[in-house]
């Protein structure tokens, strides 16, 4: 916005807007030194969550998650497999997470995002070692029939925080997702009941005979994330894209909801974590996981 | 109170290390690394000009390819490759060759676990092999929890799969200069103690977590010490 004199801080000269793009560090910087960020946010805070479920009424189970601007869209699918021989009463659930180019500039069609498999095979691993969903529970006859659970989640707007948007909605998916009603039919295969016609009652499975209503998965051990960024001596919680890409040391805790760490991520970046600084974000980690559980709560009750 | 391990190891012993720099002659630098049975190839090309598409042009960037030993490329390579990636990153000057791409091609030659640190180690020989600037070395290492609760650190295949949880953590390696007292201490803390990746498997409780960080760093100390007698015996050969 025309000349500065170079002997004054060019803050005081320039528009705010072209401040925080032409110096984005020393702009955030000036914002963390009042232990603010740009959003009005304390550092330990992490944006408004909401939770919405069933809203893909052609999937089993579905959800939506918003942390802040971050949009990530869940759907899951059943369908009867014959489960493996190692494993012959466990189902199986296969998980995909997808950029499509709707969720930011940087991603264009036909060529993945390098965020996204990763992202993925996180997320896969996370929630099958927190024992969240016992396969056992997906089993129908034991080594001849099996549940397997596709499930999808897209991303919408990609606004930082990714994986625990992703997260959030994923655990919100299968506490909605209502499994179909099956039953085995004279030629020894499961099919779908429609309606409540009456099928072969003595051929029926004895877990759908029990109760002739879609039942639902039981979840224990709920796995919860945060995304933190360490800064020199700050440390922020759940960052926006904008303060990804500047500041790189991002770090993920996963706690379940008996406080046990699923997961402790952190993957390079010039900020070394020490001792305090994984305690602190371990502490931000624990009061997160209790807002988030309690919104579910809200969630399940309705 | 000790676990007994397969292979006679006590919990804290880490496999015979072997490591070997200049081993092939088209990259600039290459290094193969073995812990036990793993072993991996590392080969550095680089810097060559120019940056991919969305990556920062006022400073050097870093490619990882991840060769596994068979099948197809899949999410495990690609995660592999990004992890790497920002450690890579975050040990390099990347100031000193801006818009130049360094490509670091890892090839997996036996996999007996603990694969993601060998190859991180393998990664930083062939950088020194090959020149390129670097802060400090990332010294990488496996640390796993047993049902019982006892630590053992630097496990091979069959171990992994009998461990509740593991965790890969890279710390910085020591540094022995002629430094002031006091200047290598950050925040109370010396700074080879700081993580620079860590990426955990399994659930495990926090104490069990911050119990793996600290024979993770105390393990770090030998695997340094044998970096820094590698790298003096070739280059006393060479000058």
């Amino acid at each position: 916005m025309g000349l500065q004199d170079s002997s004054q801080d060019l803050s005081t000269e320039m528009e705010v807007d072209a401040f925080r793009r032409i110096f984005p560090l020393r702009f955030f910087e000036r914002h963390l030194s009042e232990s603010l960020r740009p959003d009005g946010r304390q550092l330990g805070k992490a944006r408004d969550t909401i939770v919405n479920l069933g809203l893909v009424s052609t999937a089993d189970g579905s959800a939506l998650a918003k942390i802040g601007s971050t949009t990530m869209l869940a759907a899951i699918r059943m369908e009867v497999m014959t489960p493996s021989t190692d494993s012959p009463d466990e189902g199986c659930i296969a998980l995909e997470f997808h950029m499509p180019p709707i969720c930011s500039p940087t991603v264009r069609p036909g060529r993945p995002a390098d965020a996204a498999p990763v992202i993925s095979k996180r997320l896969s691993d996370t929630i099958l070692s927190s024992g969240m969903i016992d396969l056992k529970e997906l089993c129908l006859v034991s080594g001849k029939a099996a549940w397997m659970g596709y499930l999808d989640i897209y991303c919408l707007d990609a606004d930082g925080a990714l994986f625990d948007a992703a997260l959030l909605s994923a655990v919100a998916a299968f506490s909605n997702l209502q499994i179909p009603v099956v039953a085995l039919n004279d030629n020894g295969r499961i099919v779908a009941i429609t309606g409540g016609k009456d099928q072969d009652n003595a051929s029926i499975t004895e877990k759908e005979a029990v109760n002739k209503e879609k039942r639902k998965l039981t979840l224990k051990n709920i796995p919860f994330s945060l995304t933190c960024i360490l800064h020199k001596n700050y440390i922020l919680a759940d960052p926006t894209t904008e303060e990804e890409s500047i500041m790189d040391t991002l770090v993920t805790v996963v706690l379940d909801s008996s406080d046990q760490m699923v997961s402790f991520y952190k993957s390079g970046g010039s900020a070394l974590a020490y001792s305090s600084a994984i305690k602190s974000c371990v502490e931000l980690a624990r009061k997160r996981a209790k807002e988030l559980n309690q919104i579910l709560g809200e969630m399940d009750i309705d | 109170m000790e676990i007994d391990r397969e292979d006679g190891r006590t919990p804290n012993q880490l496999r015979p290390l072997a490591c070997s720099r200049n081993i092939l002659h088209r990259p600039h630098g290459s290094a193969s690394w073995s812990q036990g049975d793993t072993k991996v190839l590392a080969a550095v090309y680089g810097p060559k000009a120019g940056t991919k598409k969305n990556e920062n042009a006022e400073k050097a960037c870093f490619e990882v390819i991840w060769k596994p030993k068979t099948g197809q490329i899949g999410k495990v390579e690609k995660e592999y490759e990004m992890i790497m990636k920002r450690t890579i990153q975050s040990i390099c000057v990347l100031t000193v060759n801006p818009n130049t791409t360094t490509s670091v091609i890892i090839q997996v030659v036996h996999d007996d676990g603990s694969l993601l640190p060998c190859a991180i180690n393998a990664a930083c020989a062939a950088l020194v092999d090959a020149g390129i600037p670097m802060k400090h070395l990332a010294v990488a290492i496996c640390c796993c929890l047993a049902d019982n609760g006892y630590l053992v650190l630097d496990p091979n295949k069959l171990e992994e799969k009998k461990m509740t949880a593991f965790a890969y953590l890279v710390f910085p390696n020591t540094t022995l200069s002629v430094l002031p007292e006091g200047s290598s201490v950050a925040e109370g803390e010396p700074v080879e103690h700081g993580i620079i990746t860590s990426v955990t498997h399994g659930v495990m409780s926090v104490d069990d977590y911050f119990l793996c960080v600290e024979n993770g760093r105390a393990a770090t100390a030998s695997l340094s010490a044998f970096f820094r007698k590698n790298f003096q015996q070739s280059s006393s050969k060479a000058g």
